[in-house]
């Protein structure tokens, strides 16, 4: 559904991604893995237009999404959790999640359903989205992309900073996006946060691909992880 | 006349230059809060709208209501459409940055100084108000259109208000406020409320100069007051807090009116700026932003 072939993308003169080339089927968790620095994020915001690619194509069914402009992208059903949560700090949780909906016009359906995923919020919808805790973000971050009713999903670094209940809670919701037949690339640091939910693993390192292991091998065989980590 | 109603009086000019200075700083302020772009032509687009008005004003011929009504119409749009299409051959190709586009905005302040001066001329014209009725007080008579330039201006900044939290683009234009890479992740075609934002925020500044014409007349160099009065009250109230803007607004432009009355405009304008001075120095911030800018 989605493929990278060989991109490049940095930010202004500096070149990060030195050819990355990835493919995420639709009902597969593709997880990336590498070390801080390695260029996670910025593929994400090569995927998403936020950065100029300058070689390679970004194909989503066949469309080069690097030659349409950003605002553009996420209308393909794309949806995308950035690191750090990125919420709009000064609008409700109601408006927060309205952002979301209007990108592909959905109405009250999309919402409550998103919302019975996560009752907390529908708490809190008048509440700013600045002075929710930490999880609360998350959800919150994860409940605006899934407005967009996704095809596929970027998420990055989800469970950075969150209490062992809210990983669960998120990857419980990774899983089942995943049974609904959502594309998934999912970026995380910690290798046992994923292991056990991801299909394959791609690792990469200074901007380039190294290995992509089936994550069942990783699963097996631990000392692989290692090796790819050098850790 | 007594203290008491010349007070009176100097409160009702203050109210005046209040109004019409908060529609223009609201228009100064939604440009630099959305968009971070400080905007040095805004007086020229205040200008520009006062000139226009008086266009439309003499071409419209009839009744004077008319023709005011008119140009309160198609100034702002005419000033905001000059203003959309700056932003799209200017800043946009500057890529917003703030210093490049202090320069930029200093340029298009003389491009369309001059462009007036050459087509208008250096008359000061007047408009006609829409209406001339007095209304008497027991000490004095007072013109009722000063009455409606208030009004109208109250009517406009609680449009723009309901505009910012009711409606959608007001939704969209908070949230590229807040983050416009994320909110290019979201669909907001950010070049687009760019353009908008910095047409709306001159189209403001175009009302406030045809509310004010019947008043000031037209002339090709009207832009410089309006300009450091707006950046007077941004920077008291706090770089793009549209509240905080109004109410330094009210603040400075009723104390400007009083001190101009009781002593002279220009002893309003220098403690208008000795206050700015003040404020960066003990709270730069501003009285109402938020610390983190
Ligand atoms: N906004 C930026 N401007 C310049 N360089 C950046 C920027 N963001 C990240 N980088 C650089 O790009 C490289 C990859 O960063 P990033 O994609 O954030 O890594 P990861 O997400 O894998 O930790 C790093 O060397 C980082 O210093
Ligand atoms: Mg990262």
């Amino acid at each position: 559904m989605l493929k990278l072939r060989d991109i490049q993308a940095g930010y202004g003169e500096a070149t990060v991604l030195h050819g990355i080339s990835l493919e995420v089927a639709a009902g597969e968790i593709l997880c990336l893995l590498g070390r801080n620095g390695a260029g996670k994020t910025t593929t994400m915001k090569a995927i998403m237009g936020l950065i100029p690619v300058t070689a390679g194509a970004v194909l989503l069914d066949g469309e080069n999404l690097a030659q349409i402009a950003a605002h553009e992208i996420p209308k393909r059903a794309i949806g995308y959790i950035p690191q750090g949560r990125r919420l709009f700090a000064e609008l409700t949780v109601a408006e927060n999640l309205e952002i979301g909906l209007m990108v592909r016009g959905h109405g009250s359906a999309t919402r409550e359903k998103v919302l019975d995923m996560f009752p907390r919020l529908r708490e809190r919808l008048r509440q700013r989205a600045g002075t929710l805790s930490g999880g609360e973000q998350q959800m919150l971050a994860t409940a605006r992309a899934l407005c967009i009713e996704p095809r596929v999903l970027l998420l990055d670094e989800p469970t950075e900073g969150l209490q062992p209940s809210m990983i669960a809670l998120i990857r419980d919701v990774i899983v089942y996006l995943r049974e609904q037949g959502v594309a998934i690339l999912l970026v995380e640091q910690r290798v046992d946060a994923v292991l056990s939910i991801a299909d394959r693993v791609a690792f990469i390192e200074n901007g380039r691909n190294r290995d992509t292991v089936d994550a069942a091998a990783l699963r097996a065989d631990h000392s692989l992880v290692a090796r790819y980590l050098g850790v | 006349m007594d203290f008491g109603p010349y007070l009176f009086l100097a409160s009702l000019e203050g109210a005046v230059t209040a109004a019409v200075l908060a529609l223009t700083a609201v228009g100064l302020s939604l440009v630099f809060g959305v968009m971070r772009v400080v905007n040095v032509a805004h007086g020229e687009f205040f200008m520009l709208g006062a000139v226009v008005a008086w266009w439309v004003a003499s071409y419209a011929g009839g009744h004077p209501a008319i023709g005011f009504a008119l140009a309160l119409l198609i100034a702002p749009i005419v000033t905001g459409a000059v203003a959309a299409v700056a932003d799209f051959l200017v800043l946009k190709r500057l890529d917003y940055d703030p210093e490049r586009t202090i320069v930029a905005t200093i340029g298009l302040l003389y491009i369309i100084q001059q462009t007036v001066l050459m087509t208008y001329g250096p008359e000061a014209r007047p408009v006609e108000a829409p209406f001339n009725v007095r209304i008497y007080f027991p000490w004095f008579g007072y013109s009722t259109y000063k009455f409606f330039v208030i009004g109208a201006a109250v009517a406009i900044l609680l449009g723009v208000w309901l505009l910012m939290t009711r409606t959608r683009f007001g939704l969209v234009m908070r949230a590229t406020q807040l983050d416009r890479e994320t909110a290019l992740a979201f669909a907001i075609p950010v070049d687009r409320v760019y353009a908008l934002v910095f047409g709306l925020g001159a189209a403001l500044a175009a009302l406030a100069a045809v509310l004010i014409v019947p008043i000031q007349q037209a002339h090709y160099l009207m832009g410089g007051d309006p300009l450091l009065l707006s950046f007077i009250v941004v920077i008291i109230g706090g770089l793009g807090s549209l509240a905080g803007t109004i109410v330094a607004a009210v603040l400075v432009g009723m104390s400007d009116g009083i001190i101009s009355v009781f002593f002279s405009p220009t002893l309003a304008k220098i403690i208008a700026t000795l206050l700015v001075a003040l404020v960066l120095v003990f709270r730069p911030q501003g009285l109402f932003g938020k610390r983190a800018l």
